[in-house]
């Protein structure tokens, strides 16, 4: 076991170096940079000046050394000016150049400053993450229980009219993006215009204005039922729709198995076959989908987060690349890589503990 | 179920018709299936597959699927009618009144559910009984079912057995609420034969225990004279001769059950003297049956105008026991007429060494552990193996699952290498090279027919353009065209029309595919051919063909056969040789006489008197042996047999367990590996006795 986990820990490591360095070349290119020169120091910069403050602000020199001073393997740069004052890599206005350290990558847990929000970017990451942290719980405490819910019902029995109509459904639903579905859901529910919520505020059912609210910015401080359903639900729908279909064929595969069968006929009720003989067996392949689901949410809440105006990872992602926060940015895929692998690390020790045949070599 | 009258049949089926619906048409499966059990009995239902035995029990169950109907008759169960209950009397009656074991245990058994749960879930359901007692119970029917160390077993899950204790898990199942009716659907097929003995001891001592009524279905006649009282025998959907065992087997009145009878390798049947006699044609799909009797076809005695005249009615047949035959001219045919056509055929003589090995070992290593890592351990599938084959000849090797048949099979091909010793191939050693490196000579000389002729042929080629294909693989001809006239030839020499060719797979029957197979196999002109199993999936009445044209071919082409099986009558009718396999060694072997007649290896006799004979003039010795085959992981120390040997004891000072037995040469080059002294071995008896007739 810790054998295969150490393994498998190792390989993840290497992945996010390779994934990391090829964000960092991206973000690096030397296009980028003259962008970045510009904003940073005048607008009105000749071609010669940009040049030199590339070079003046450590992003001079060869790719792999640039990354290896971010990943803090290589010392930092420093640049002495005319005037005699030193800058580098890693001194700041509260480290001195006397006493700042060699290395100071991220292994060193720095992380850079961001030039949009002008402050420390483990600060700002830390912040939006805890925000899309509990998306990710509401959607998943949403989404998980009822998409096994569909699946198993329209899998139980194959080809019942309980079964089109929730196959119909959850085809739907994963066929709609969540652009599309965020829209509707704000039209249909968050407009005090349009939709439902004038009815219903006609008949007296609501007492404000809109059903639920269009935007979410107040759920950064306070999260209620009223503020937070439109985009837990977005982000919600698409995935039931996956995983009810993951689930639907896999349920509907194990109630096809002979043990099925023989649980039938020894005179087990259709409910209790379903939940004590079926259930366990047909959850197994959906557990890994819900682990890939993860990865996939992330790419949801770039787009909730911006339609919704909730400040979370998937916000500032948005801002840093429309920004050219080239720290930022980089600190956002280390995030994303450290997701997708932990959770398909977690995917795969969890399924040798739910399926008591598979052994991992 | 207190107006129920014990002297009632238990089930009565009347006049019983099932169809599946498909969108093209109705298939009707059973048609007019009448039959009835009493109390205590045991009724066989025999038939090749696909004659709709298994529908019947399923019916019985009430368990057809969404396509299968009931489209007449009745199924009496204690004087109450099953075809006309509700799902919640059905659900009362499964598993409390009637019981059903299935063919693949591993398949009927809940991963994911422990063993004690899955048995204590029937009295829970239907005695409400509560879970403590219901486990006890577990336990105590467990033990029943004699399995070892009860505790650990119902709190294992099914992955951890072995099949024959999964095979008595699924019986003890059935046992929990003492059903009064047992549907066994085939319970031993999947298994092997000392472990198949065990169970059909086990079912009939549990029968007799219980007083349980038993519908035993199986494609093995000699598997149901030994568990059945009477039995009633399928032929395309309808019963076609019924009555108790003995006056089937003895006095048959259906040219079907005669054809069968015939088709079968008993003791006494040759290849050389006695061929047996297939079955001419094929099964009748079941919306191509012919008009009239559905034998008709394929029957010697088949008479045009009256045999296709009109539906057979079962008839009852005067002085029997409730002895029925549907046949239109049971009182004209002369049933003790011997059959006409047995060409006696000639002995092929055996010519020199073509195929020699010498102390071969294949060692393969395996790991442990959920996650991988763990000890490496060792698993020795053959040990030291010495033989030789010449050309002409047959060899036949036996043994059961796990004693390294097929990984002898696998080195020799060369799709495995060898650990040490050396494979003599026409004087080349080829032990240590793999398929990929042998020259398209040898490839082509040594062939294999396979087990399973369903999933060895590409589904999306035609016949003929997978034969043209090893041709082009070997290397053969010049030209398109040359190949193409030699597939010809080749179907031909299978016995296969030639408008085959253009077929798929998938148009062919189970027989028709394998000599494809065959075919293929002699593309090349093999020289070799290894044939692992190659009729245990085939229906009897096509086996026999199968196996005569293996016989042929090789009698034209001078073929090495070395036949791999676990079916000992078929191996004694085919085989020179024997060599007789227990968990990687070579325990017996010698010409196929000395092998089937003491004295034997402890091993080979227990084989021989678990084989069943379909036969009431032989006497078997019944020797079950305890326990499962022991892991090629954990062989256990000394001679490998000795944790099941009975003879054990005979051997002074524990021998057995502290040394491997030597290699005894008896005359006439019969070898025995054993510890038994030559004294003790002369006084060992015939297993199988053949009364005089």
């Amino acid at each position: 076991m810790s054998l295969f986990v150490l393994r498998r820990l190792g390989l993840m490591l290497l992945m996010a170096l390779v994934l990391t360095f090829a964000v960092f070349c991206l973000t690096n290119l030397q296009p980028n940079l003259e962008k970045l020169a510009r904003s940073e120091g005048s607008v009105r910069m000749t071609d010669e000046s940009i040049a030199n403050w590339i070079v003046q602000n450590g992003h001079g020199g060869s790719m792999v050394t640039r990354y290896g001073q971010w990943l803090g393997v290589v010392p930092g740069w420093t640049y002495t000016d005319d005037k005699g004052v030193t800058r580098g890599r890693c001194i700041s206005a509260e480290v001195p150049a006397e006493a700042a350290p060699r290395y100071c990558g991220i292994l060193q847990g720095n992380w850079g400053f961001s030039t949009f929000a002008k402050s420390p970017v483990t600060t700002v990451l830390a912040r939006s993450l805890g925000h899309t942290g509990w998306l990710m719980l509401a959607v998943m405490l949403v989404m998980v229980p009822t998409s096994l819910l569909l699946g198993v019902l329209s899998g139980m029995r194959e080809g019942s009219r309980t079964d089109r109509v929730l196959s119909a459904f959850a085809i739907a639903t994963t066929a709609t993006p969540e652009y599309v579905s965020g829209v509707i859901f704000v039209a249909l529910f968050g407009s005090a215009t349009a939709g439902l919520s004038p009815l219903l505020n006609q008949w007296g059912w609501i007492e404000g204005k809109t059903l639920f609210l269009g935007t979410a910015t107040s759920a950064m401080d306070d999260i209620t039922f009223w503020n937070f359903s439109l985009p837990v639900m977005t982000i919600a729908l698409y995935g039931i729709g996956y995983i009810a279909r993951m689930t639907r064929a896999s349920m509907t595969e194990v109630m096809t198995q002979q043990y099925i069968r023989t649980a039938r006929l020894k005179g087990v009720s259709f409910r209790n076959v379903v939940m004590k003989h079926a259930l366990r067996n047909a959850l197994i392949a959906p557990f890994t989908v819900i682990m890939l689901q993860f990865p996939w949410l992330l790419n949801g809440v770039v787009i909730v987060e911006t339609l919704f105006n909730y400040k979370g990872f998937g916000w500032t992602l948005v801002q840093a690349a429309g920004n050219n926060d080239i720290n930022m940015l980089l600190a956002c895929s280390v995030v994303a890589v450290f997701v997708v692998l932990v959770t398909q690390l977690i995917s795969d020790i969890g399924y040798v503990f739910l399926n008591p045949r598979i052994r991992l070599s | 179920m207190s107006d129920w009258d014990p002297s009632k049949p238990i089930l009565e089926i009347e006049n019983l018709s099932i169809s599946f619906f498909t969108r093209l048409r109705e298939i009707p499966a059973v048609m007019d299936f009448s039959c009835s059990v009493m109390a205590g009995e045991a009724m066989g239902l025999v038939g090749e597959s696909g004659c709709g035995k298994s529908t019947v029990a399923l019916a019985v169950m009430r368990d057809l699927g969404k396509n299968g109907r009931i489209t007449g008759g009745r199924i009496l169960f204690k004087g109450r009618d099953l075809t006309t209950m509700d799902d919640e009397e059905l659900r009362q009656i499964r598993g409390s009144e009637i019981a059903m074991i299935y063919q693949e245990p591993m398949a009927s058994l809940n991963p994911a559910m422990k063993i004690g749960a899955q048995l204590a879930e029937v009295p829970m359901i239907h005695q409400g009984m509560s879970k403590a007692d219901a486990w006890a119970l577990a336990r105590q029917i467990v033990a029943d079912v004699r399995l070892p160390d009860p505790d650990r077993i119902i709190n294992a899950y099914p992955h951890q057995l072995s099949g024959g204790q999964q095979q008595r898990i699924v019986i003890a199942m059935a046992l929990m609420s003492k059903p009064a009716l047992l549907i066994l659907d085939e319970p031993t097929t999947a298994l092997d034969v000392t472990v198949e003995a065990g169970i059909v001891d086990l079912v009939k001592a549990l029968g007799e225990k219980y007083g349980t009524s038993m519908l035993f279905i199986s494609h093995n006649l000699g598997l149901i004279m030994d568990v059945c009282d009477r039995l009633c025998v399928m032929y395309s959907g309808e019963a076609v001769e019924t009555g108790n065992v003995h006056q089937v087997f003895d006095e048959m009145r259906h040219p079907y059950t005669q054809a069968l009878f015939r088709s079968i390798p008993l003791p006494g049947a040759d290849k050389n003297a006695r061929p047996l006699i297939s079955i001419p044609g094929n099964f009748p799909l079941p919306h191509e049956r012919p008009k009239g009797c559905n034998f008709g076809p394929r029957c010697d005695y088949f008479t045009e105008g009256r045999c296709n005249a009109a539906e057979v009615e079962m008839r009852e047949i005067p002085g029997g026991d409730r002895h029925a035959s549907r046949c239109v001219k049971w009182e004209e045919i002369d049933w003790t007429a011997p059959p006409a056509a047995r060409i006696a055929k000639e002995k092929t003589p055996v010519g020199k060494v073509v195929l020699k090995m010498e102390d071969l070992k294949k060692y393969y290593s395996v790991s442990g552990g959920a996650f991988g890592g763990g000890a490496k351990k060792v698993v020795k599938a053959n040990e030291t193996l010495s033989f030789e084959a010449r050309e002409g000849e047959t060899l036949a090797i036996v043994g059961e699952s796990g004693c390294g048949k097929s990984t002898f099979a696998k080195v020799l091909m060369g799709l495995e290498t060898a650990t040490s010793g050396s494979i003599l191939l026409f004087d080349e050693n080829v032990q240590s090279t793999p398929i990929q490196q042998r020259n398209t000579d040898t490839v082509s000389s040594v062939q294999m027919v396979f087990q399973n002729p369903f999933d060895t042929l590409n589904p999306s080629m035609s016949v003929g353009r997978q034969i043209i294909r090893a041709l082009e693989i070997f290397r053969f001809g010049a030209s398109d065209q040359e190949r193409q006239d030699r597939m010809l030839e080749l179907l031909d020499l299978v016995k296969l029309p030639r408008a085959f060719a253009d077929r798929m797979p998938r148009q062919l029957s189970g027989g028709q595919k394998q000599r494809v197979g065959i075919a293929r196999a002699f593309a090349g002109g093999a020289k070799v051919v290894v044939a692992d199993e190659p009729v245990s999936a085939l229906d009897v009445s096509v086996q026999a063909a199968v196996t005569d044209l293996l016989m042929d071919i090789q009698r034209e082409n001078r073929t090495t056969l070395l036949f791999i099986s676990h079916d000992l009558s078929i191996v004694r009718y085919l085989s020179d040789r024997v060599m007789v396999m227990y968990l990687g060694h070579v325990v017996e072997m010698g010409t196929t006489d000395q092998v089937f007649s003491p004295p034997y290896h402890p091993y080979t006799e227990a084989l021989l008197s678990a084989v069943p004979i379909a036969d009431t003039h032989v006497t078997r010795k019944r020797i079950v042996l305890e326990g499962d085959i022991p892991s090629a992981m954990n062989p256990p120390p000394g001679c490998p047999f000795q944790t099941r040997c009975r003879w054990k004891s005979q051997v002074p000072g524990g021998l057995c367990e502290r040394e491997m037995p030597p290699v005894q040469m008896l005359e006439g080059g019969h070898q025995i590996k054993c510890h038994l002294s030559s004294e003790v071995l002369a006084t060992m008896e015939p297993v199988i006795k053949i009364a005089a007739e």
